[in-house]
């Protein structure tokens, strides 16, 4: 029989245990997508921390212009945005855009960006 | 601040309005037009910039007797020499040379002339429109003029096609084809008739003269008039084109009614007084600036000068200001328009009239008395025991001998306005201090505008202060100036202007400083008094400082306005302002620029990882396109990609919203065609794997 204090350690460490496993069969799925879609996630995470550096320095020095703030962010979340649904239309797993070519998805990704960037741009003052 | 000025302002309306009805004072054509005709007609080198203006110059230089036309003669008559042996002068280039000549003299052949004579004669044979008619026509008769014998054969057909260019009114058309009259073309046709009366070898028909002196009399029907008296001639319809103003066209219709009335036997109908409005509102005119103008003016006068249907009389005053003082004289001079004397006649003063002083009889039929030496009819005013103040004039001509009545035109009635000033007398002025119950508590002390000697008063808030006087003209009556006002100036800055009130006989104002303490912010301290008469009627309007007054004044209470603040020099107004400091939003508080460019560094560290994890990946460019054109397409649609960047970066950084727009629209055509190309030759690509 086990005490009360030795199920505990057991329970943690099989949570623990747990955990590691599933972070272990996480990584290994991820190891099997395409190139391709782990190019877009890590541009994808490449613009959100560009966001956070930009959020933290707000944090320090205050908000002053605004507008250049807001730019900034919104550069990044927009393009990790239109990022995503690349990465939606383009993997083959997915049903629904499979008769979508990858080559018309990237090309609506580049035009939806530079009007972003456009935008963004006249909006950074 | 002063009480009242408003009806002042209306009373000199008022008086301005009635000024409009005596007429100014005309003046016959005297030096001054002499010496303007000289600065005006200036030859350059002896010659004007065409033959029109010559003549203008000429004929005006003649007139008036001034200029001196050899070197002119000598610069010019070439040019006429010219413009006569040509063989393709049009009928005006005849007709500008030959009027020149008349007044040059140049040494034409007789060949040259009677040449241009019969060339002039065809000309008049084809005329069919009225200007052609009259450049020839009055080209013949100056050639006739010049000794050479010209003679119109078809005299009667050609005053019958020039008369058939009349319209019903009295004006005449320029050509058969223009339905339009013209009141101009009127004065021009009637020089050409009269020019073929004079060239004519047998008599034309009588009653067509007398259809044409029918249409003379209807053409005067149209003339208009202001409100002075003068008359004048213009268009119905003004063309824009071809617009001559009144006097182009008064002048026009003058010359021509002129030219006809002397070469036709018996009188033309025209009542003697039109001709008098017209002469009236050719020398209102003054001294025109413009060379035209002038032309007109002088030479339109000439013809009123010597016609045959009446002359007009010109009476004009020298002077409209005559004083009682110096005992002038009213004078008067009766010309004719150019200054030269009148037939022998009575100039009459019918009557004057004032709005002002009414207790002054209005002199009534006074002949004036003539000087023959200076042709000057005067009349002594000190004897007749007028006032002084503005007078309205009304003047009658009459001649001695009665035949001249057919002869001269001497306009009736005519008003004049004129000024009799005087020298006026203060009499009996007192000032003083009076106590509320109106007491005084010195004397009045009487006040001598003649010696210098200045007041001095005492004064408190509940006390008054009082200034009486009478006003007297030279003939002892009452007299009310335009301006009778006491200025009280505090220590030479802040000033308080009143005026006084007239009864019947005098004139006085009661200060009390009870009342005025607002008036003149509660300000204590020495005042000085100012008295200020004047009128245009008054020789010794004056402003005299009768002295000075201390005031003491209680405290101002809370609420007073202060008095508006005083410029210390009269110019400073003119100087720098004082300097406007703007007040501006504190700027925000920025960060250090170091922590600025760490971050900087730090926003661009991400992309630095992210190259680093496509490294790690594993990628590769083995998907480039390597057969040549798709190689291109794709590169050049990364350039693209590039310089559209580019363009965001310089329009962050200088454009503005429009030019990059324009740039865009052209890269965006660029970047779909490359990348149309280049995608699809990948997805092409793509499938040939996939199938394969």
């Amino acid at each position: 029989m086990l005490t009360f204090r030795e199920l505990e350690f057991k329970m943690a460490k099989s949570s623990t245990s747990d955990a590691q496993a599933l972070f272990r069969s996480l990584r290994s799925a991820y190891a099997a997508t395409p190139t391709n879609l782990k190019i877009i996630d890590l541009y994808v995470v490449y613009a959100i921390t560009t966001a956070v550096i930009q959020v933290v320095y707000m944090g320090i020095v205050g908000s002053f212009p605004f507008n250049s703030f807001l730019a900034g962010v919104l550069s990044c979340v927009g393009t990790a945005v239109l990022a995503v649904c690349l990465r939606i239309q383009v993997n083959k797993e997915n049903k629904e855009f499979k008769d979508l070519p990858p080559e018309r998805a990237f090309a609506d990704f580049v035009l939806c960006n530079l009007v972003l960037h456009l935008v963004v741009i006249n909006f950074l003052g | 601040m002063a009480p009242d000025h408003g009806s002042f302002g209306l009373g000199a309306l008022i008086c301005a309005l009635m000024l409009i009805c005596p007429a100014a004072s005309i003046r016959p054509i005297s030096d001054a037009h002499r010496s303007a005709a000289l600065e005006l007609f200036v030859p350059v080198d002896g010659l004007f910039p065409s033959l029109e203006e010559t003549y203008h110059a000429l004929r005006t230089f003649l007139i008036l007797g001034v200029g001196e036309t050899s070197e002119i003669n000598r610069a010019t008559c070439p040019v006429v020499l010219e413009k006569l042996k040509s063989p393709s002068s049009s009928p005006k280039g005849f007709y500008d040379a030959l009027r020149v000549n008349s007044i040059l003299g140049c040494q034409i052949g007789s060949e040259t002339l009677e040449d241009v004579a019969s060339q002039l004669r065809d000309l008049i044979k084809g005329a069919d429109s009225l200007m052609d008619f009259y450049y020839s026509v009055i080209g013949l008769l100056h050639v006739k003029g010049q000794g050479v014998s010209a003679v119109l054969s078809d005299a009667q057909g050609v005053f019958h096609s020039i008369k058939a260019l009349s319209q019903s009114d009295g004006r005449w058309r320029f050509d058969s084809n223009n339905a339009e009259s013209s009141t101009h073309a009127a004065g021009i046709a009637l020089e050409a008739l009269a020019g073929v009366v004079s060239l004519a070898d047998g008599e034309v028909d009588q009653s067509k003269i007398g259809i044409v002196k029918h249409d003379i009399v209807k053409l005067f029907d149209s003339i208009k008039s202001y409100d002075d008296g003068t008359l004048y001639f213009h268009e119905k319809h003004i063309d824009g084109s071809e617009y001559e103003g009144p006097l182009a066209t008064t002048a026009s219709v003058v010359r021509g009614v002129a030219s006809f009335a002397a070469v036709v036997s018996g009188k033309l109908n025209i009542p003697g007084d039109k001709i008098f409005g017209i002469a009236k509102f050719l020398l209102t005119i003054g001294v025109p600036g413009i060379s035209k103008d002038f032309f007109n003016q002088i030479d339109s006068l000439s013809y009123i000068e010597n016609n045959r249907i009446s002359i007009p009389l010109i009476l004009s005053l020298p002077s409209t200001v005559l004083s009682l003082t110096t005992k002038d004289q009213l004078k008067v001079e009766v010309t004719t328009v150019f200054g030269s004397a009148a037939p022998p006649l009575t100039v009459n003063l019918v009557q004057t009239s004032t709005s002002e002083v009414k207790n002054t009889p209005t002199v009534e039929n006074q002949e004036l008395q003539f000087d023959q030496e200076n042709n000057i009819h005067y009349l002594d005013i000190v004897p007749l025991k007028i006032d002084i103040g503005k007078y309205t004039l009304k003047f009658e001509i009459s001649l001695h001998d009665p035949e001249n009545l057919n002869i001269y035109a001497t306009g009736g009635r005519m008003q004049y306005l004129v000024f009799l000033t005087g020298y006026v007398k203060v009499d009996n002025p007192q000032i003083g201090v009076l106590d509320t119950d109106g007491e005084s508590s010195a004397s009045l002390v009487k006040l001598d505008f003649s010696k210098l000697d200045k007041v001095s008063l005492v004064a408190n808030h509940l006390q008054k202060m009082r200034l009486s006087f009478q006003l007297v003209t030279p003939l002892g009556h009452t007299f009310k100036p335009h301006q009778v006002y006491i200025k009280l100036r505090h220590e030479g800055r802040v000033e308080h202007i009143f005026q006084l009130e007239s009864s019947a006989r005098q004139y006085k104002i009661q200060l009390d400083f009870l009342a005025l303490l607002e008036q003149i912010y509660y300000l204590s301290g020495r005042y000085e008094i100012e008295l200020a008469i004047g009128d245009a009627a008054m020789e010794n309007s004056f402003l005299h400082i009768l002295g000075h007054i201390d005031l003491t004044l209680p405290d101002p209470p809370e609420k007073v306005s202060r008095p508006p603040p005083q410029s210390v020099d009269r110019y400073s107004r003119f100087g720098p302002k004082q300097e406007i400091l703007h007040i501006f939003r504190t700027p925000e508080k920025r960060p250090p620029k170091e922590l600025s460019f760490t971050f900087l560094g730090f926003t661009l560290l991400p992309l630095g990882g992210f190259l680093i994890g496509l490294l790690t990946l594993g990628v590769n460019l083995k998907g480039f396109p390597s057969s040549s054109l798709p190689a291109l397409s794709s590169i050049l649609f990364h350039a693209g990609i590039a310089a559209t960047l580019l363009l965001y970066g310089l329009f962050w950084l200088k454009f503005d919203l429009f030019t990059t727009l324009k740039l865009l629209g052209l890269l965006g055509v660029f970047l779909v065609f490359t990348g149309h190309r280049t995608l699809s030759y990948l997805a092409s690509t793509s499938t040939k794997t996939k199938t394969n």
